[in-house]
């Protein structure tokens, strides 16, 4: 579905992303682990299209989408949810979904969706908003919501944009051994729904329990791909996160 | 008596003002051009008329489109600046259109009377109201049916779908692209939108002066325009109206006794307003608890 070739980007001279080559497939969710720094919020951002390329491609379906600007890139079914949580905390809860929205139909049905929605676009919010346990605080402002909620809220809003890959940086940053369960069902659940997931996230028993396949970022290159099991027992991965044993 | 009526009609075009410069603001771009899309306005209204022998409603159309238009077509290049930037092109924008009006001539032989723009002089004998009847009452009512039907639209369209991606927009680009928005396809509508009514508000002043020159239309007016939604809050049309009240109706005739000093109170007004209120005398949590206020009261009466 998705296929990154020789991706790179240098900021200046610093190489964040080097020749990395990587697939998603149809209906999968991968996670993307890493130490600080080893480019795998800047391979989202560069999915997105947020800024361009130094090198490579990155290919979504088929067609080389690596020049389009990033609305262009949801509308296509990519979206994403934030590392540092961004919401419009001026707006409330159900606005931040009713914005990401992606209104259905074209001609009579397009106007429609700009002015008000249908009573079907309507509903679906609140569905969203019901699954995502955040229904009681439809009219609270986003920027007065809890910690936890905040991050439920953009996860809600990615969703609302009916993506059929959804790109998650570090979605339980922050959050309690419960709302990490949750979340983890919440995972499950679009899976079924055909959703595909890339998956950023130090969290280790969610990245183990939760994803099909691995890949390791290390210094801007993939070190490692292989099923949770496989990424477990590499030598290479432990080197990665704990150094060289070069004394010993 | 024809005193308030004035002021009347200068609170109603300076909310038209305001109101233009509330759409730009609402995605979170400070615009100093909106003075001269209102001097487009004002220029082609009153050509239409006084050259063309147009009637009103028509002529202020065409100027609100072409101030429509020129806001347009500015926005494109404008708007890939942001803040500061923005403010110094806008700037340059506005203090381009009044040097081209302080250039432009246009005038017509009518029997002795040469008509029409004249450079530095202005453009006087904009003469559609007296020479139709209208009366200053007349006229005062006819700008408020126009400011309360733009004040209309601005409300339905804040509370549609629109008003929510352009506070969208202007809460966090980054956010907005990332959620499907066009980010400058939405920030050059906004402009648009603030160009027709500006252009609205520039016709109906050049008709209700008479007399319109260059220096009017030049960097103060601008920051006015600006001041008064920054003053009056984002969260909805009111806030703008209010502010314009406030500063022409109170700060501007109210303290005239004090001469060059209510300069200086203005100033100091507007950094006391930033301080106490950053988000405008009316904004969101304003709103909840004039709703409480309202709620306790009905309940204390029944």
């Amino acid at each position: 579905m998705l296929e990154l070739r020789r991706l790179t980007k240098y900021f200046g001279g610093v190489r964040a992303v080097d020749g990395v080559d990587l697939t998603v497939a149809e209906g999968e969710i991968l996670g993307l682990i890493g130490p600080n720094g080893s480019g795998k919020s800047t391979i989202i951002n560069l999915i997105c299209g947020l800024f361009p390329l130094t090198d490579g491609e990155v290919v979504f379906r088929g067609t080389d989408i690596s020049t389009l600007p990033p609305h262009e890139r949801v509308a296509l079914g990519i979206a994403r949810t934030f590392q540092n949580i961004r919401l419009f905390g001026q707006l409330t809860v159900w606005q931040n979904l009713w914005v990401a929205q992606k209104a259905r139909g074209q001609g009579r049905g397009f106007l429609r969706g700009w002015l008000g929605g249908s009573r079907h676009d309507r509903v679906a919010i609140d569905k969203t908003l019901d699954f995502f346990d955040l229904g009681h605080k439809r009219d609270e402002l986003a920027g007065n919501l809890a910690f936890g909620e905040q991050r439920r809220l953009e996860f809600a809003r990615a969703f609302a944009a009916k993506p059929s890959l959804l790109l998650l940086d570090e979605p339980a940053a922050g959050m309690n051994a419960e709302e990490i369960d949750q979340l983890d069902a919440r995972i499950r659940q679009l899976r079924r729904e055909g959703v595909t997931i890339v998956l950023i996230e130090h969290h280790v028993e969610l990245v183990m329990s939760v994803t099909d396949r691995i890949a390791v970022l290390n210094f801007g290159q993939k070190i490692a791909e292989g099923t949770p099991a496989e990424i477990q027992t590499n030598p290479l991965v432990r080197e990665a996160y704990l150094g060289t044993q070069t004394a010993a | 008596m024809d005193f308030y009526l004035g002021l009347v009609q200068i609170i109603g075009v300076h909310t038209l003002l305001g109101l233009s410069a509330y759409c730009v603001l609402l995605t979170g771009q400070v615009s100093l051009a909106q003075a001269g899309f209102f001097a487009v306005g004002a220029y082609v209204a009153g050509m239409l008329t006084v050259l063309g022998g147009w009637p009103l409603i028509p002529a202020l159309a065409v100027a609100s489109l072409a101030a429509g238009i020129v806001a347009c077509a500015v926005g494109f290049p404008a708007l890939r600046v942001k803040g500061l930037m923005l403010v110094v092109a806008t700037t340059a924008f506005g203090e381009a259109v009044r040097l081209f009006f302080f250039n432009f001539t246009y005038q017509l032989e009518r029997g002795e009377l040469r008509i029409g723009p004249h450079g530095g002089e202005g453009f006087r004998q904009i003469r559609y109201f007296p020479e139709n009847g209208w009366s200053t009452l007349d006229v005062m009512l006819f700008i408020w049916v126009v400011v309360i039907a733009v004040m209309a639209a601005l409300w339905w369209m804040d509370r549609s779908r629109i008003g929510a991606v352009l506070r969208a927009v202007g809460e966090d680009e980054l956010a907005a692209q990332s959620s499907g928005i066009n980010v400058t396809a939405v920030k050059v509508s906004a402009m648009t939108i603030g160009g027709l009514i500006a252009g609205l508000g520039g016709g109906l002043f050049a008709h209700y002066t008479t007399h319109i020159e260059h220096v009017q239309f030049g960097v103060v007016l601008a920051t006015f325009a600006v001041a008064y939604p920054i003053l009056g809050g984002l969260s909805n049309v009111f806030g703008t109206l209010i502010a314009v009240i406030f500063i022409q109706g109170f700060l501007i005739e109210g303290l005239r006794f004090m001469g060059d000093w209510r300069n200086l109170l203005f100033g100091g007004l507007i950094v006391l307003a930033m301080i106490v209120r950053p988000r405008g005398l009316i904004d969101a949590g304003t709103l909840v608890a004039l709703k409480r206020l309202l709620r306790r009261g009905e309940r204390a009466g029944a």
